[in-house]
Formats: structure tokens, C-alpha cells, sequence
């Protein structure tokens, strides 16, 4: 017999047959991959019994091959604060597909503001900006590039909310916009040579560090305040949020700045981390973010998805990308399953849509 | 009539155009304190329409409205509802994806740590039990009040929606067809509702197809036909049956003193 319970009005409802969180299989898929490249590994001709996870040539501490995890979680973590910002746009029920050049244009600005003085004792080669700008306290380039990234999104999300421009030709035009910012900053030049407090931020695992912080961050707000409700209810419906009284034009303005204000702390860190900053950098991040969100079970059409389910989503990613790497896939085919894989993660979700889920 | 008190809502030549449509042209209406009135008439008569000037949704073309005794301009929805007036819309303004007191709540959460802004706490464990309390007294039958709104049955999102209304205390409430979705047990439930609330005499809107219905609960009955209204029918006092209202609301009657607008 399985537990049965007394809902309003005397229905009985059964807990023990409510469905699992989506997160469960998103987890269960995780581990699936795993498997699967540690058979490959074991299997492929050319692979000489190599493993994928596990530690074969006895070079570290622990059972684990703590060098693949690491470079695993370092290429996600980036992209992955970038992630969590999409993750919020998309439950809104809009797309933000200008997070990538934003990257580039805000690690361009940032870097400028960053660089020091002397270079192994001569002066900066890279210098932006006269005397006034090299060995600034490093606040000063995060706020720098966090105002920067503010500003982008509070432009994408007034031309999202106050006219009626679809979010994706809106950020799609700002995608160009940054793009040209990032080239027109140094008319292409690299920037590089960073302070030492600077280059701090994004060391070691650094980048990992902030990913955390922010994923538990934006889970409780998310999950546990106003704006995560509200969040929510517009991308579950819009109609119905604004006829209950719900602000959905400022909510909207505030959903786009806090994600591109991520980005920019991406780009910080990642050019923290690079020593240097290119108008290129951030190519195909956006893609990559609203990957992650959407493997993670976000759903494209709004309303649904958690930040636990990108954090997952971001891990599948990295086995993925580690994966194809570990198999020797070349770079061209990993692009081409790369987008494989998202077109399925979309089609599973409508799948889901259609079946229906309970809330955890 | 006018024994019942003064005026809780009035308004004079209120009109709405979306672009060449005139979907509601110089309505006066009147509703005073206590009263339950009925708006009846075929679909596109305007009905909605008028609902959604009163209470904000859309901004009117023209006109005035009156409500507890000041003329008002409500700019949003929040507005109205802070004015005191109660709505549950045709398209019910649920959020699919969100379960029942996150409905309930739907843009007036309960919070804590109110100095965090946008990103204050959320009181879910107060909006639970206010929500089962809510749900009790109306009588609304929902297995989990956990459960994502999407996969209720008709009639119970109809009732979360109704719920929702009969829970904030309220100057005016105003139902637009609320009982369009349900079964026998949940149109009587709903009805107990309405008479509950004239009882306690909160005034009333009702918009609705069913005759019966309006004639066992309501004090009056407006008509309107094609943006218009064509009638006013005192259907406690005078003796009008269900046959009148049927004939003002297809045009066969009109009542002499809105002639010149029919
Ligand atoms: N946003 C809009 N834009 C253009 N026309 C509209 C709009 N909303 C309503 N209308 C038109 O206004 C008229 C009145 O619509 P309304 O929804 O008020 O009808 P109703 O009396 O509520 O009908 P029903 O009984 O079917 O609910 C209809 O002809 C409708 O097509
Ligand atoms: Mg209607």
C-alpha cells in the first residue's frame, strides 16, 4: 500500500507516486555519458585501455584523473556564470543571444582599465590610456565592467519590454553592437599585461570559486525571493503576471541587466585568467551558454528550469567537450555534435512539456 | 432601489476602440453598494471588454469611471486592485507553471526581509496555509495545492481562480463568466460563493450566459448588445422573465430610453 494523503476538498492524492524532480535525470544522463566515454576509452582500437575518469597511470593521490576533472570544470565555469544568467532570461520566456560578444567587448574595456604600468620593467607595450589608467585598484575595472555589462542589458531589456522587438532580433542586433565595440575599442588590438591583483581573480581555479558562489547565489534567489517568483510567473504567462499587478516591464529590464552583468563578470574573469583580452574572445559562448541551460532542462518557451538544472546541464556539457576531446573527435566534428546535442535537448524538453510534471 | 445605499461604482459614456473596432461605446452604468448585478449578452457584445476598462487591463478611450465616490484613472491593473477591486477574468490569468498559493499570490506575495527590494524572501509557509484556509472555506476541491496549475482540470483552475478573488477582502468583485468551465457541485460552490458575498454585502459583477443562474442569485441585469447597452432590467422588482432578457439581448426589445443607441 502505497501512502496516500488528504488533499482540500477530500481528493486523496498519492506522495510516494509524485514525480521525481527533472534534476534526477539530468544527474542520471550525467553519469550515462560518463559511462559511455569510459567504455569508448575501453573499446576503441586506438585508445591502448586509457580511462576517461579514472586516474590509470598512477600519477595522483586519489583514484580519480584529477587533471581531466579539473580542465572538466575550468572550461565550464566560465561560460557556466554566463549560463546562469541565460538560465533566468530563458524562464522569463526571452533569449539572450548577445552574452557571447558582450564577453569580448566588456573584456576589451576591462583589461584597459587593469593594466599595469611596467612590463618585466618596460613600460606597457599594450597601453590603452596614458599614465592615469595603468596600476588602478582592481575595483576599479569591475565596476567598470560591470557597469558596462548593465548598461548593454538594460538597453536589451528596454527594447525587449517597451517595444515590441522579439528578444531575439533585439539581442541578436546588440550581438553585432558588441561585437563592433570589442574591435573598435583598440581598433583590434590585443590588450594585456594586467596588475597582479588583476590577474588574481582569475587564477588557479578561481574561475570555479565564482561559478559556485553565484550558482548558490542565484539558486535561493531564484527559488526563494520575489524577483524568482515573478520571474517565473511572466514566463509562464505573461498576461496573467501583468493582469495580477505584476511590473513586467521593469521585471524584464531587471532580468536582461543582471544577465548581462554576469557575462561582464565572465569576461573579467576570463581575461583575468588569459592575462590578456582579443575582440574575439567569447566566440560561440552564447550558443554555449543557452546550451548549458537548455540540456539542464530549461525550456525554451519560458516558465520552467532551475539553476540546479543548469549547474547539471553546465557538468554535461564539460563531459561532452571533454569527451570529444579524450576520443580524439577533431574540432569540426565536435561542433557538429555539439549542435546535435542541443537540437535534442530542445526536442526532449518538448517531449517533457507534453507529458507534464509535477513542482518538487 | 435606492434604499440599498449609495453608488460603489459608476461610469458615464465609457467607450473603448481598438483601432476601427468599437468594442464598447458610451456605456453609463451604475452599481450601488451591496448590489449584485448581472451583465448579460451575446459573444463580442462587449461585456469583456468593459471589465477590462474598469479594472485597469486596458486603458478606456473615453469616458469616466467613478468608484467609491472618486472619479479614478487607473493606470495598471495593480491600481484597481489596490482601489479594492476584485476581478476574475475570462482567460482566468493563471501562471501554468506555478502551483496554487504561488497563483493565489500571483502579485501580492507575501514577504519577509522587505529591505532586500525586488530580491526580498518569500513567505512560502504563510501563503500555504493561508491558501488551504482560502481553499477550505470556498469548498474547492484540489488533490495537492503543491501541484503545477497546468495539469488541474478546468474547473479547478477555475476555482483556484475564484478562490483567489474570494480570499482578498474586497470593495467590488466582478466575475467574468467564472462558472463557463465547471460541473454541477463546482457551479453550485461557486454560486454559495456569490451568496455569501451578498450576504456580507460586498457588491458584485457578474458576467454570464446562464439565465437561471442570474436569475436565482442577481438583483439586476444589464444588457448589452454590440458595444452597448440596450437595457436595464430590475429583475427582483418588476416582472420580467427569462424570455425579455433573451429578447433584449438579440435585439427583438429595446428598452425605450437607450433607443437612440441601438
Ligand atoms: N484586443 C482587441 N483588439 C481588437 N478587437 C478586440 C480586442 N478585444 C476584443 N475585441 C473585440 O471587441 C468585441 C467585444 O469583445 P468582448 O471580449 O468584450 O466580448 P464579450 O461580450 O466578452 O464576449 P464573450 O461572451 O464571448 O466573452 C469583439 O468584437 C472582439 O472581437
Ligand atoms: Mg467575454
Amino acid at each position: 500500500m502505497s501512502k496516500t494523503d488528504h488533499g482540500v476538498g477530500g481528493l486523496t492524492y498519492d506522495k510516494s507516486k509524485k514525480g521525481w524532480p527533472n534534476e534526477v535525470n539530468i544527474f542520471a544522463a550525467l553519469i550515462l555519458i560518463i559511462l559511455i566515454f569510459e567504455a569508448l576509452g575501453q573499446f576503441l582500437p586506438y585508445m591502448n585501455d586509457q580511462s576517461f575518469l579514472f586516474d590509470t597511470n598512477g600519477r595522483f593521490d586519489t583514484i580519480f584523473n584529477e587533471a581531466r576533472l579539473k580542465i572538466i570544470i575550468l572550461q565550464v565555469a566560465i561560460i557556466g556564470i554566463i549560463s546562469l544568467g541565460v538560465t533566468q532570461v530563458i524562464i522569463s520566456g526571452g533569449i539572450d543571444l548577445s552574452s557571447g560578444p558582450l564577453v569580448g567587448a566588456a573584456a576589451m574595456i576591462v583589461m584597459s582599465f587593469a593594466q599595469t604600468e611596467l612590463v618585466n620593467g618596460n613600460p606597457n607595450p599594450k597601453a590603452v590610456f596614458g599614465d592615469w589608467a595603468f596600476d588602478l585598484p582592481v575595483i576599479v575595472p569591475v565596476i567598470v565592467g560591470l557597469c558596462f555589462g548593465a548598461f548593454i542589458g538594460a538597453i536589451n531589456g528596454s527594447l525587449i519590454a517597451f517595444t515590441r522587438i522579439p528578444p531575439f532580433i533585439a539581442t541578436l542586433g546588440m550581438f553585432l553592437i558588441c561585437r563592433g565595440i570589442a574591435q573598435w575599442w583598440t581598433k583590434g588590438q590585443p590588450v594585456s599585461f594586467p596588475t597582479e591583483s588583476f590577474a588574481a581573480l582569475g587564477s588557479g581555479m578561481m574561475p570555479v570559486v565564482w561559478f559556485a558562489l553565484l550558482a548558490v547565489l542565484f539558486h535561493l534567489v531564484l527559488r526563494y525571493t520575489l524577483y524568482g517568483k515573478h520571474t517565473y510567473a511572466i514566463g509562464s504567462n505573461e498576461d496573467a503576471a501583468r493582469m495580477s499587478g505584476i511590473n513586467v516591464k521593469r521585471h524584464k529590464v531587471l532580468v536582461y541587466m543582471i544577465a548581462s552583468m554576469l557575462a561582464a563578470f565572465a569576461a573579467i574573469i576570463l581575461s583575468s585568467k588569459n592575462l590578456t583580452a582579443q575582440t574575439g574572445m567569447g566566440q560561440f559562448y552564447e550558443l554555449f551558454a543557452i546550451a548549458m541551460a537548455v540540456i539542464g532542462g530549461v525550456s525554451l518557451t519560458g516558465g520552467r528550469g532551475s539553476i540546479i538544472g543548469t549547474v547539471l546541464g553546465a557538468m554535461v556539457f564539460g563531459v561532452i567537450q571533454s569527451g570529444f576531446t579524450y576520443i580524439k573527435l577533431d574540432a569540426f566534428y565536435q561542433l557538429m555534435a555539439m549542435g546535435a546535442i542541443i537540437i535534442s535537448a530542445v526536442v526532449l524538453d518538448q517531449w517533457r512539456q507534453q507529458r507534464g510534471s509535477s513542482r518538487n | 432601489m435606492t434604499e440599498l445605499g449609495n453608488i460603489i461604482l459608476e461610469t458615464r459614456d465609457l467607450t473603448k476602440h481598438y483601432g476601427g473596432v468599437h468594442a464598447l461605446e458610451g456605456a453609463d452604468f451604475t452599481l450601488r453598494k451591496g448590489e449584485h448585478v448581472a451583465i448579460m449578452g451575446d459573444n463580442g457584445a462587449g461585456k469583456s471588454t468593459f471589465v477590462r476598462q474598469i479594472t485597469g487591463v486596458e486603458q478606456k478611450t473615453r469616458g469616466d469611471i467613478i468608484f467609491d465616490g472618486k472619479p479614478v484613472n487607473f493606470t495598471g491593473p495593480l491600481d484597481a486592485r489596490e482601489a479594492g477591486i476584485e476581478a476574475v477574468f475570462q482567460t482566468l490569468a493563471l501562471a501554468d507553471h506555478l502551483d496554487v498559493p504561488d497563483n493565489l499570490f500571483l502579485g501580492r506575495e507575501k514577504t519577509k526581509w522587505n529591505w532586500l527590494g525586488p530580491f526580498r524572501r518569500l513567505d512560502y509557509k504563510s501563503m500555504r496555509e493561508d491558501t488551504l484556509e482560502a481553499l477550505q472555506k470556498t469548498g474547492v476541491k484540489i488533490p495537492n495545492i503543491r501541484n503545477t496549475i497546468q495539469n488541474m482540470s478546468g474547473g479547478q483552475r477555475q476555482c483556484v481562480a475564484i478562490a483567489r478573488t474570494a480570499t482578498f477582502h474586497s470593495k467590488l468583485t466582478i466575475m467574468d463568466e467564472p462558472t463557463a468551465a465547471l460541473g454541477v457541485q463546482e457551479t453550485a460552490q461557486v454560486e454559495n460563493i456569490i451568496r455569501t458575498l451578498k450576504e456580507q454585502g460586498e457588491p458584485l459583477i457578474l458576467i454570464s450566459h446562464n439565465m437561471r443562474q442570474v436569475f436565482d442569485l442577481m438583483d439586476r441585469v444589464v444588457v448589452f448588445r454590440r458595444g452597448r447597452i440596450c437595457a436595464n432590467l430590475d429583475i427582483r422588482n418588476e416582472d420580467i422573465t427569462g424570455e425579455d432578457v433573451v429578447a433584449y439581448i438579440t435585439g427583438a426589445k429595446t428598452q425605450p430610453e437607450y433607443e437612440d443607441a441601438a
